[in-house]
């Protein structure tokens, strides 16, 4: 994060960094422009994208004609350009929509033929013969197989596009929380933050569960968002390779969700979930009791292996939805730019599932309406490219002796249930954007995701992230702004001579 | 890679790694190696200062640092190479063992492995408390590991789930250094740990203990800012009505430990269900030859004691296998019956005398342990009262064994 200059007017600011901001920071960084993003959050990824089911959709779940489809089938299909270039897990497993009885037959086909239209590649109705071949362990009569359906590491993805748009001149400014924004009668626009404020001559509303707040400082008043809670739990990695596709049920098309469903994490534990709840506030990440026991009694149906021994963590995501609960079912995506009310803004809406698939095209059109209003001049410097740091696990035993013979700090495993190494957790908090939370290393290098949850590595990785970062004990947080780990030391050490004997007594 | 041949590794340098190292050596086996992944040996000892150990094993009552000197010392002093900064990431059914450390990848290729990896917590995600997700959630051993080892403290307002050992510490630890530990609640009806945590760490410093009771709800977007606490049925399901908030920064977790195998699935080694740890017969082998575990990672012990003592006896099976690369065949069964949760080892040969350990599901008065064959009894021990908290141990002779069929262990009220 770098610090703010208040004399420095820019071209865009974009609110909210997660994947649709990051998208389109980096989008934007492909032209000359000053280009800043404001996040309320310590971090990229804090909110609905980085808590989801980490699949690439192929888009069949959506109205032909919508946005939601257009952009959800052409992410897919770019998808492994964009992986390529930022260097993204994924993994192409295809997909399977299992049902039971005529009427999910009835609602498969219609789902095929929506995805037909949608141009979804390779859709088939499949018998329970064809579902034993591809997930042996899968229950279900018959089902739908997307052949194009993938899984991908949401917080790379979203990590991935911010580190590259930074490395294009794209600003951070993280724990920036917007409370107002005006204009000047140059068209300017002043974002007033919770630390300081900002000019600019465009504004992106990406805020996700908060862009209704800013659509009405936009001065945009006609949206409320519905928050929509999905509940998860996590397996064990000794489970994963006992599910090697997702397996979705028959949605249910009033839930406004894909109903609840196992998928297999790109790094080998599954997610039963998301439930689907709508909820009075747009922060309240609770998982629930109820709801857990709905998790255990609908996922078991597809997949009769759920043993309590196996669950490593829940989580709670919410999604930012524009249908109340009476009306259910999706709204399509709002983007938009509304120059009667606001001009040189671009507003985006509602951005639920399949926002995570649609990142890239939703970027990209932000970009045309944008250039419906200024010609934007190509940034000869732009580099798509993003690396990200190597990974100990999951080499053979020669490279990973290679990898120590280079950097001896990846023969030290911190985490052990993962296996990442001092290098990785080095290499997460000196990133591009800068790490102040202990989550930022977790995302980042997925140290404290396995079984014991960080029991053996927190302190280890906490320890480093103070002295890397300069921080203080009191100083350190966990996920948000008032998060706070410590509160200082045990015992302060004193220079006198009482405590220096004390001191030698303890190193007895 | 050329692999290094060694005659046995030890994966891990806390009491049981030590105690089987330096009794191997004792007994000549010198080609030995300990791998350590800490920077130094002890395990989790080293963060354990209070006292209580020892009792049985050196008749005094040491700390933790100082229990597991002993042992480093030793080791020191006779030889034994222990190798520290080293994680074993890989481990085969042919024994070969792969670490990983600073100084580079090193392949060892062993005539025996003793598994002394130890245990992990249990964490809130195991247990699927409903809640927010702020900070301040941790378990016992990882407050330990902060307030011991990193002089950081964690929290002022505490509240402990589960009776356990290190929850129970940690709530005297807590107190000694200014946090206000306001209660500790247990699912169970009775407390998980043992009846001396409860009067030294809990009695003596006024912190209540509540029965049937657990956490049924975490509240916080940042730090904790309170929890529910509820009273459960037989069935430990919450009673409805029954939710009280606690204000607090701080929630402990101590419920409960799980033997740390990971490494031991890496190697096929059979698991039993009921102690998360190892099969094993009466030389504590797994069921892959050669592979032998020992400790908290065979099943979790309440006293460090006897940790160092089944080391010990593991370690003598070991140096037979070493000069002879066989052990006399275990056919007996054993089968636990009734209310014991489980027994070890699974399987004996019937030509030496075994200690068998135990644990008991709920707590039990006036009761006896029967060891039987064949109908018979072959001997029986009563106890005044049997707990979860506590192990219990009975040596069974071998020259009581009349057959090969199962030898049956119960206990049962009288």
């Amino acid at each position: 994060m770098i610090e703010q200059d208040t004399t420095v007017t820019y071209d865009c600011l974009i609110i909210g960094a997660g994947v649709v901001g990051s998208a389109i920071a980096r989008e934007l960084s492909r032209y000359c422009l000053n280009i800043g993003v404001l996040e309320k959050e310590p971090d990229v990824c804090c909110e609905t994208s980085a808590r989801n089911s980490g699949v690439l959709h192929a888009g069949f779940n959506n109205k032909p004609g919508s946005l939601m489809a257009r952009f959800c089938v052409e992410g897919n299909r770019m998808f492994d350009q964009i992986a390529k270039e930022l260097d993204i897990p994924y993994k192409r497993t295809g997909k399977l929509i299992v049902g039971f009885n005529e009427d999910d037959r009835k609602r498969l086909e219609q789902m095929k033929a929506t995805g037909d239209k949608n141009g979804v590649p390779g859709l088939e109705l499949i018998d329970k013969e064809r579902i034993h071949e591809i997930a042996p362990l899968v229950g279900g009569e018959f089902a739908m197989w997307s052949p194009s359906t993938a899984i991908l590491d949401p917080f790379q993805y979203t990590v991935g596009l911010a580190e590259n748009a930074a490395k294009n001149g794209v600003s951070f400014f993280f724990s920036h929380e917007v409370t107002a924004i005006e204009t000047d009668e140059d068209g300017i626009y002043t974002v007033t933050t919770t630390k300081g404020s900002f000019r600019s001559r465009w504004i992106v509303n990406s805020a996700g569960l908060g862009s209704a707040k800013i659509s009405t400082m936009l001065g945009i008043d006609e949206y409320t968002i519905y928050p929509c809670r999905g509940e998860y739990f996590i397996l064990d990695q000794k489970i994963g390779p006992m599910l090697p596709v997702p397996a979705y049920p028959v949605p249910n098309p009033k839930e406004g969700g894909l109903g609840i469903h196992l998928t297999p994490s790109i790094d080998g534990n599954v997610f039963i979930g998301p439930s689907s709840e709508y909820i009075d506030s747009d922060d309240d990440y609770s998982v629930t009791q109820h709801t857990m026991d709905l998790l255990i009694k609908d996922g078991s149906r597809i997949f009769p292996y759920l043993k309590k021994e196996s669950f490593i963590r829940n989580f709670a995501g919410i999604r930012p939805k524009l249908a109340p609960k009476e009306e259910g079912g999706y709204h399509d995506f709002v983007i938009e730019r509304r120059d009667e009310i606001a001009p040189h803004a671009i507003n985006l809406v509602g951005i639920e599932s399949p926002g995570l698939t649609s990142a890239v095209p939703i970027s990209k059109e932000v970009v045309r309406l944008i250039e419906e209003v200024e010609t934007l001049k190509t940034n000869p410097n732009f580099d798509p490219i993003r690396r990200r740091t190597e990974t100990f696990r999951d080499k053979t035993p020669d490279e990973q002796a290679e990898l120590i013979r280079q950097n001896p700090d990846y023969g030290d495993v911190i985490c052990r249930c993962e296996n990442i190494t001092r290098a990785e957790i080095l290499s997460a908090i000196h990133n591009p954007l800068g790490v102040h939370t202990v989550t930022g290393v977790k995302y980042r290098c997925r140290a404290m995701m396995g079984r014991c949850q960080g029991g053996y590595c927190q302190a280890k990785i906490s320890e480093l992230l103070m002295q890397e970062t300069g921080t203080k004990k009191e100083d350190l947080r966990y996920c948000r702004e008032d998060g706070w780990m410590f509160t200082g030391d045990v015992r302060t050490k004193t220079e006198t001579d009482a405590d220096k004997s004390c001191e030698k007594e303890d190193a007895l | 890679m050329n692999p290094v041949h060694k005659s046995v590794v030890i994966i891990g340098g806390g009491p049981a790694g030590l105690a089987s190292a330096i009794r191997l050596y004792e007994k000549g086996i010198k080609d030995i190696v300990i791998l350590e992944r800490e920077h130094q040996p002890g395990g989790i000892l080293r963060q354990c200062i209070h006292d209580g150990f020892g009792l049985t094993r050196f008749k005094e009552t040491l700390s933790g640092p100082e229990y597991a000197s002993r042992f480093v010392d030793q080791a020191k002093k006779l030889g034994i190479e222990i190798i520290t900064d080293t994680t074993v990431i890989g481990l085969t059914k042919d024994r070969l063992v792969t670490s990983a450390s600073p100084n580079g990848l090193l392949q060892y290729q062993a005539d025996a492995v003793i598994l002394a990896m130890g245990c992990r917590e249990r964490t809130r995600g195991a247990l699927s408390i409903p809640g927010e997700r702020p900070a301040g959630v941790m378990t016992a051993g990882v407050a330990q590991t902060y307030v011991n080892l990193k002089n950081t403290m964690v929290g002022r307002n505490v509240i402990i789930l589960g009776s356990g050992d290190i929850g129970m510490i940690m709530a005297r630890r807590m107190t000694l250094e200014g946090a206000k530990v306001l209660a500790v609640f247990e699912i169970q009806p009775y407390p998980s740990g043992l009846p001396r945590n409860i009067e030294q760490c809990l009695n003596d410093y006024g912190i209540p203990l509540y029965l049937s009771h657990t956490v049924t709800g975490i509240h916080g977007k940042s730090r904790l800012e309170s929890v529910t606490v509820s009273e459960v049925d037989e069935n430990f399901k919450p009673i409805p009505g029954t939710e009280k908030d606690y204000d607090c920064d701080t929630l402990i977790l101590s419920v409960g430990l799980i033997p740390e195998n990971e490494l031991s699935l890496k190697a096929g080694v059979t698991l039993d269900p009921r102690t998360k740890g190892p099969l094993v017969d009466e030389n504590c082998q797994t069921k892959v030859p050669g592979i032998f575990a020992g400790g908290n990672v065979l099943h979790v012990h309440d006293l460090v004691d006897f940790v160092s003592l089944e080391a010990e006896r593991l370690a003598d099976a070991v140096v037979d296998w070493v000069k002879t690369q066989e052990l006399p065949e275990c056919e007996i069964a054993v089968e636990a019956d009734g209310p014991l949760g489980y027994v070890l080892p699974e399987a004996i040969s019937g030509e030496k005398d075994v200690t068998f350990s135990m644990r008991v599901r709920r707590p039990m008065k006036n009761c006896r342990i029967t060891i039987s064959q064949d109908g018979e009894v072959l001997v029986s021990k009563k106890l005044k009262k049997a707990i979860p908290a506590e192990m219990e141990q009975m040596v069974l002779p071998h020259a009581k064994l009349k057959s090969k069929n199962p030898v049956k262990v119960v206990i049962c009220s009288e």
